[in-house]
């Protein structure tokens, strides 16, 4: 699984891949947070089947 | 900041047609569940147990059953006309909803695709620290791997649920949800990519935690909504899930290996 020897950006350092990485797994968290499990009402409405049909808790 | 942009990128190609291919297989398999589910909604009078017993703070976030108690403003989104949405309105702060039909369905479209990209991110964004996804079939595992954190293993103790059903705290149910997603991606990653028996034992031991302590449950499970009917839309969410997946993880694969050019040369490397 980890044959993959061609990674992206293989040029920059460990610790800069790791703040890129994670940052960019963090805006994924944040995105799908806000969709699909903040409470607002507005944003639940716009995506009331949605979040049902993901099975994420919902009302 | 160029691995970055890279993850960006094809979290954005990959999120965007899995989106649309989630949206679309939703408008036939589970969105037509979802608008049944209303009309039982609607003729309990919008006031199904839980909800009634709900008390009147909407915003609460200690009453998970808030929203469900605006339950008439959101039974309209399906059935009602604006008119009644509106008369509903006052009684509640339901807050803006879109209008039933086309708009309705956009919202819908747009929240998958923007999600998908969500999803795409983190796959791409974890996926990476392994060593990324060098084709579709590697893409095809780690959907998979998504597959089971994000729909198979929270469903398990949160099985899809469809309006007017009840259902425990809404806040307790996401913190729950969000800790088997978390504690089951731990495990599989420490099952796949450690090889230590002791590690291997804590993954298994991580992956059946939470259901070991149970998700919140709703204090009665009585509710207008047919066996039936909640049965065929917790198969139709886990299907579409699963096929969200494979073509997430498939088109990741497909899209950075026309970015690395390693595509073909990586083809058989997995396993």
């Amino acid at each position: 699984m980890t044959t993959a020897s061609v990674s992206l950006g293989a040029s920059v350092s460990s610790q800069s891949r790791f703040m890129q990485l994670a940052l960019a797994a963090f805006l994924g968290i944040f995105v799908m947070g806000f969709v699909g499990f903040s409470h607002i009402d507005a944003v639940h409405n716009a995506a009331h089947d949605y979040r049902h049909s993901m099975a994420f808790p919902c009302h | 900041m160029n691995l970055f942009r890279n993850v960006v990128f094809i979290a954005a190609i990959a999120g965007l047609v899995a989106g649309v291919v989630l949206a679309c297989m939703q408008a036939y398999a589970t969105v037509p569940l979802i608008l049944k589910a209303e009309v039982y909604e609607q003729a309990g009078g919008g006031h199904e147990h839980e909800h009634a017993a709900a008390p009147a703070a909407p915003a609460d976030a200690t009453s998970g059953n808030a929203m469900s108690s605006a339950a008439p403003a959101a039974n309209s989104m399906s059935a009602a006309t604006p008119a009644s949405a509106e008369a509903a309105a006052p009684a509640e702060d339901e807050g803006w909803a879109p209008a039933d039909g086309l708009e309705r369905f956009a919202f819908s479209v747009l929240a998958n695709i923007v999600t998908g990209i969500g999803f795409a991110l983190i796959l791409v964004a974890v996926s990476e620290f392994a060593g990324g996804i060098g084709n579709w079939r590697q893409g095809v595992f780690w959907g998979l791997a998504g597959f089971a954190v994000f729909t198979l293993a929270p469903g398990l103790g949160l099985p899809p649920e469809l309006p007017a059903m009840p259902a425990a705290d809404l806040t307790e149910r996401q913190i729950w949800w969000w800790a088997t997603v978390a504690a089951t991606a731990a495990g599989l990653g420490l099952i796949t990519f450690r090889k230590s028996l002791p590690l291997a034992i804590l993954a298994v031991a991580l992956i059946v935690a939470p259901h070991i302590v149970g998700a919140p449950q709703p204090d009665s499970y009585k509710t207008a909504i047919p066996e039936g009917l909640h049965h065929q839309f917790v198969v139709a969410v886990t299907v579409t899930n699963l096929v969200f997946w494979l073509v997430l993880g498939a088109v990741v694969g497909v899209v950075r290996g026309r970015f690395t050019g390693t595509a073909t040369s990586l083809r058989d490397s997995f396993a």
